[in-house]
Parts: C-alpha cells; sequence; structure tokens
C-alpha cells in the first residue's frame, strides 16, 4: 500500500526506562490527559497497572477500550482488542508495555505488531519500554543481571519512534519506591531486592538506558541534519554512524592482542562498536603460529564483542579505506609499524596515506607500553 | 696481471667477505637458521582480578631460562542463562587490565608474551577449550587460599590428572600477599 492509499502514519512516542518503577506509566498518563485537555481524541488501548493505586487512579477520565478475551489452555486472558482500537480510531492511543508477548492465538505475537497496525491506521500512540527489553541490549543485561528477559523487541522498532523519552530515577530513589511498596506488593518485595532490583544492578542498567537514549537523540540528529538538504542522497546510502565506530588494524602475530585491548577499551569509554581488519596478502600462507595467533584473535574479539572482518588485498590502504568506508568508521587505530624493507621505503607511511584517503577519519597510533624507557618497574 | 683483473679480485673479495658476514653466526641467518623452530610456550592462566606474585615471577624466570613465550590466559565464565558464544564485556572490563598488567611486566623483563582468552562454563571448562585448541609445553597455576578468585582445588586436580604438559602449581607462603593486579597497568589504558 502506497502512502497515498490510506491515512498518514501515526507517530509513536516511547517512554523507557531502566526498570520497572520508574515513573513510564505514570508518565505516559499525565501526557494522555494533557492531550485530552488540549482537545484531543485520547484513548487507552492496554494498561497495566500492576495493582497500583496511584496509576490506577490516574487512569480515570481517560477511555479505555475494552479488552478482548482470548482463550489458551482452558483459561480466558485478556489482550488489547485491536480490532476494536482500530475501529474507535481515536487520534491517540496509549498502549503499555511495548515488548509484551501476546497469548498465543492473538492476532500478532507480540504487542509491539498490534502498535504497528495501529500506527499504519494512523492513530497516534504512546508506549512504554524497559531497556531490558532491547534485543540487541538483551545478552549485555543478562550479563550484568544474571536474569535473563525473554520479552524481547528488535531494536528497529524504537529506531522508528519518533520520539524516545528517558523516565529517569536514581537507583536510590528507585529502592525507596520498591520499599514503599509502590512497586510490587508487600509479599514481593524481599524477593527484588535480593534480584533484580540491587543497587549495583540498577546502575549499571540506569547507565545502559541513559546511553541508549543518547545514541537514539544522536542517530536522530544526523538524521535530521542529512534529510532534506543537498546531501539527502548522501544520506540514504551512507551507512548512518550512530556516535564513533572503532576499527583497528590487525595482523596474526602476538602484538595484535594489546592493540585489540586498547581499541576495545577506547570504544568502551566512547560508547562505540568495534571492528577489526586482517588483510591478508594474496596468496599468503599462514605458519602455524600465525594460524594460531589469528584463532586467538576470533576468540578475543568474540568475547569482547567485537568483529574481525577477513579481507585479501595487497594494497592494505586501499583496503582499510573501502572497510572503513563501508562500515562508517570515524576512527582508525593500528600498531607500531615495523621499518619498511625494499621498495616499501619509497612509498608514504600507512597512517599517511590512511589520512590522505580517509579524510575526517581519526587515526591513532596504539603505542607499545611495555617499552617505555620510564615504564614501572616489576 | 691487468689492472681490470686485480679490481675484480678486489671486488670478488669484499663480496664474498659480505656475504660470509651475513651469512655467518652470530648475527646472520645462519644463526636464526639454528634457533630451536618450537618455541616453548607457558601458559598462565587467571580468572580473578589478580594473580600471585609468585606465580608471574616464576613463570617470567622459567620463560628467560627457556628462551619461552609467557601466554597469560584470562578464563571468562559463560553464565548459564547465556549461549556460550556471547559476548562478556562485564567480565572483560576487569580482566583485560590485568592481562595488560601482565604482558607490560613481562615484556620490560625481556620476555616474549602471547595473551590468550579462554571462556567456558567455569573457569576449568575455559580452561579446557583453551587446552584442546593449542598446545601448551607447561602451565603454571597458583594455588590460591580464595579459591573463588581462580582455579579451585578441584581444578588443580583435574589439570594433573587430565593435561598433557608440565604443570607447576605454586602456593605462596600465606604471608606473600604480593599480587599482580589491574592496578599495575602503566599509563592510560
Amino acid at each position: 500500500m502506497s502512502a497515498s492509499d490510506g491515512p498518514p502514519r501515526g507517530s509513536l512516542k516511547v517512554f523507557i526506562g531502566m526498570a520497572a518503577g520508574v515513573g513510564k506509566t505514570y508518565r505516559m498518563l499525565l501526557e494522555g490527559h494533557a492531550e485530552l485537555q488540549a482537545g484531543r481524541d485520547v484513548v487507552i488501548g492496554l494498561l497495566e497497572t500492576h495493582g497500583r493505586a496511584e496509576t490506577a487512579q490516574l487512569a480515570e477520565g481517560l477511555e479505555t477500550v475494552p479488552l478482548s478475551s482470548v482463550v489458551y489452555r482452558g483459561a480466558a486472558m485478556k489482550e488489547m482488542d485491536l480490532a476494536a482500537l482500530i475501529a474507535r480510531a481515536p487520534e491517540l492511543c496509549l498502549i503499555d508495555e511495548l515488548a509484551h508477548s501476546n497469548v498465543p492465538g492473538s492476532r500478532h505475537a507480540k504487542r509491539y505488531e498490534d502498535v504497528e497496525q495501529v500506527l499504519d491506521a494512523g492513530i497516534d500512540v504512546l508506549s512504554t519500554l524497559n531497556v531490558q527489553h532491547l534485543e540487541s541490549l538483551n545478552d549485555h543485561i543478562t550479563e550484568l543481571s544474571g536474569v535473563r528477559v525473554r520479552e524481547t523487541i528488535p531494536d528497529a522498532i524504537l529506531g522508528r519512534a519518533d520520539e524516545v523519552v528517558l523516565i529517569d530515577l536514581t537507583p536510590e530513589a528507585l529502592l525507596d519506591r520498591l520499599r514503599a511498596g509502590k512497586i510490587y506488593p508487600a509479599e514481593r518485595v524481599d524477593a527484588a531486592l535480593n534480584n533484580f532490583f540491587r543497587i549495583e544492578n540498577l546502575s549499571a542498567l540506569r547507565e545502559v538506558a541513559l546511553r541508549q537514549v543518547a545514541e537514539e537523540v544522536g542517530a536522530k540528529r544526523l538524521t535530521t541534519e542529512l534529510v532534506g538538504s543537498r546531501e539527502e542522497s548522501f544520506a540514504s546510502e551512507a551507512p548512518h554512524a550512530v556516535g564513533e565506530r572503532l576499527l583497528a588494524i590487525v595482523s596474526p602475530e602476538p602484538r595484535a592482542q594489546r592493540l585489540v585491548r586498547r581499541a576495545w577499551r577506547s570504544a568502551q569509554r566512547l560508547g562505540a562498536e568495534l571492528d577489526l581488519l586482517w588483510v591478508r596478502p594474496p596468496g599468503k600462507t599462514l605458519s602455524e603460529n600465525e594460524e594460531r595467533s589469528l584463532a586467538a584473535l576470533g576468540q578475543l574479539a568474540s568475547v569482547l564483542g567485537a568483529r574481525l572482518i577477513e579481507e585479501e588485498s595487497d594494497d592494505l590502504a586501499a583496503m582499510v579505506k573501502d572497510v572503513a568506508e563501508r562500515r562508517g568508521t570515524t576512527y582508525i587505530l593500528l600498531g607500531h609499524e615495523r621499518p619498511p624493507r625494499g621498495l616499501a621505503r619509497l612509498r608514504a607511511p600507512l597512517p599517511q596515506r590512511l589520512m590522505e584517503l580517509l579524510p575526517g577519519v581519526d587515526v591513532r597510533i596504539v603505542a607499545d607500553r611495555s617499552r617505555r624507557p620510564n615504564g614501572d618497574a616489576p | 696481471m691487468s689492472v681490470f683483473t686485480v679490481f675484480a679480485i678486489a671486488a670478488g673479495g669484499m663480496l664474498a667477505g659480505i656475504g660470509a658476514g651475513y651469512w655467518l653466526p652470530p648475527h646472520g641467518r645462519l644463526a636464526r637458521r639454528e634457533r630451536p623452530r618450537t618455541v616453548r610456550r607457558i601458559l598462565l592462566p587467571f580468572s580473578g582480578q589478580q594473580i600471585s606474585r609468585r606465580s608471574f615471577e616464576a613463570a617470567v624466570r622459567l620463560a628467560k631460562a627457556e628462551d619461552a613465550t609467557i601466554m597469560p590466559a584470562f578464563l571468562a565464565r559463560v553464565p548459564m542463562n547465556l549461549p556460550l558464544e556471547s559476548a562478556l564485556p562485564v567480565q572483560c572490563a576487569r580482566g583485560m587490565p590485568l592481562l595488560e598488567a601482565i604482558e607490560q611486566r613481562a615484556s620490560q623483563q625481556g620476555v616474549a608474551v602471547d595473551a590468550r582468552v579462554g571462556r567456558g562454563r567455569s573457569a576449568r571448562d575455559a580452561l579446557r577449550k583453551l587446552i584442546e585448541a593449542e598446545p601448551f609445553d607447561r602451565i603454571i597455576v597458583s594455588a590460591d587460599e580464595d579459591p573463588q578468585a581462580g582455579l579451585g582445588y578441584e581444578d588443580l586436580r583435574w589439570l594433573l590428572e587430565r593435561v598433557p604438559a608440565e604443570i607447576l602449581i605454586l602456593r605462596p607462603a600465606p604471608e606473600d600477599k604480593r599480587r599482580i593486579s589491574a592496578g599495575g597497568v602503566s599509563g592510560h589504558f
């Protein structure tokens, strides 16, 4: 269906937070009321109050589309009534918990798919999401918190949102709310405090949430700046760099491990993705030690969450340029080069060639700190 | 004998001299060829945030004596609820600085270093995978007071029974609290 065949797609605004209880639903309801008072037709498509009295109280005054009943394993379960909501055709709809999995037998498996259909019907949507539900962050957050979140949504859904609003709360304030029984009933508080709601978990999740929203803002700013300008065609083809993307030039030898570690630390500090590139000279056969070094590099990349790219070329600089452009690299790291031999002495050094080939990309030579004359004595 | 012949003989002699200087020991290619082809590899595994200084020093002494390469290996544990191939950035944030500190110290003492990272469901599992992937001539492990900090006694027993390499287990004296930790990294890392 082309854009001209139906109503213009609705806009999606997502309230994102580090965990349950930070006030996402509350804020969504406040905005619903504000829109209602501004004269818009607002309904609640689905609201999860989790038994919180203040949330239920705030929902009063907003029309709610009755839920539908889905029978699953002999039990009647309540889900959002998508057909009734679209038939009601409000201007704005509030749909809580974007990552929710619908009961089997519902029209869609996931709630975000329902939301997509509502948006396609030209209805604006306000929704909520916890950061741990984002697919790309799921493993990272499982490692941080020790809790695997089953309900995930593709990052692209959040990427397509017109607005993303971070609902932030300090971990201490969230724990106070939890202890006061404002998040879960009293009988669940102790279990929550001992599992997910530990201060170190919450601090880490808060950092992830802040970073995620910063990246979303950065990505949107980049797109806004480019679209509509004379660089529009470039914008549609170029990889959109979200913050920094690092590329480390490696070779299968022991010293590459150090370069990768340093590059990874830099990537961590910048909140950036890291790629590793090895350019294999055509026809080169690896020695046993080189094979092992290459395997070790692959293992290190995998554990660090970096991507090892292997390409074949006899022109290292040209291949680095090619990969950097493909991957949207903003920062190149390379180790100290061995002194050139033979005709290679006549060529410009690799860093200089890279700076000429990739204007606007930072090039950093990583020093071997163990060789510093004033290094720490063992 | 013509002047040309004299020059030709002199030039030939000089070339022969240069060639001999290049090919003969101690600095030439013959010397390199005579070196043993297999470099001895000493594995120094760890999974905590510090290692016993005693173990490290033993590894350095042996590496120096045998012209061997020290292979410090960080053993990362993959939680059961994550796939085995998962990236482990949180653990790496703890392990990588220590790997760097070990490499810096060993390099400063003129010892070749080739670091590794192992990954498994436990430190033992990670070590087993590492040993299966490539051979090591010797493994130096620290029998730490705190089994949570590294390989426990059961792991050491497994190592002795199952791994076909020289195993050197060091238990530092109780009063020897010297450790190498991430804080030992020289400069910005």
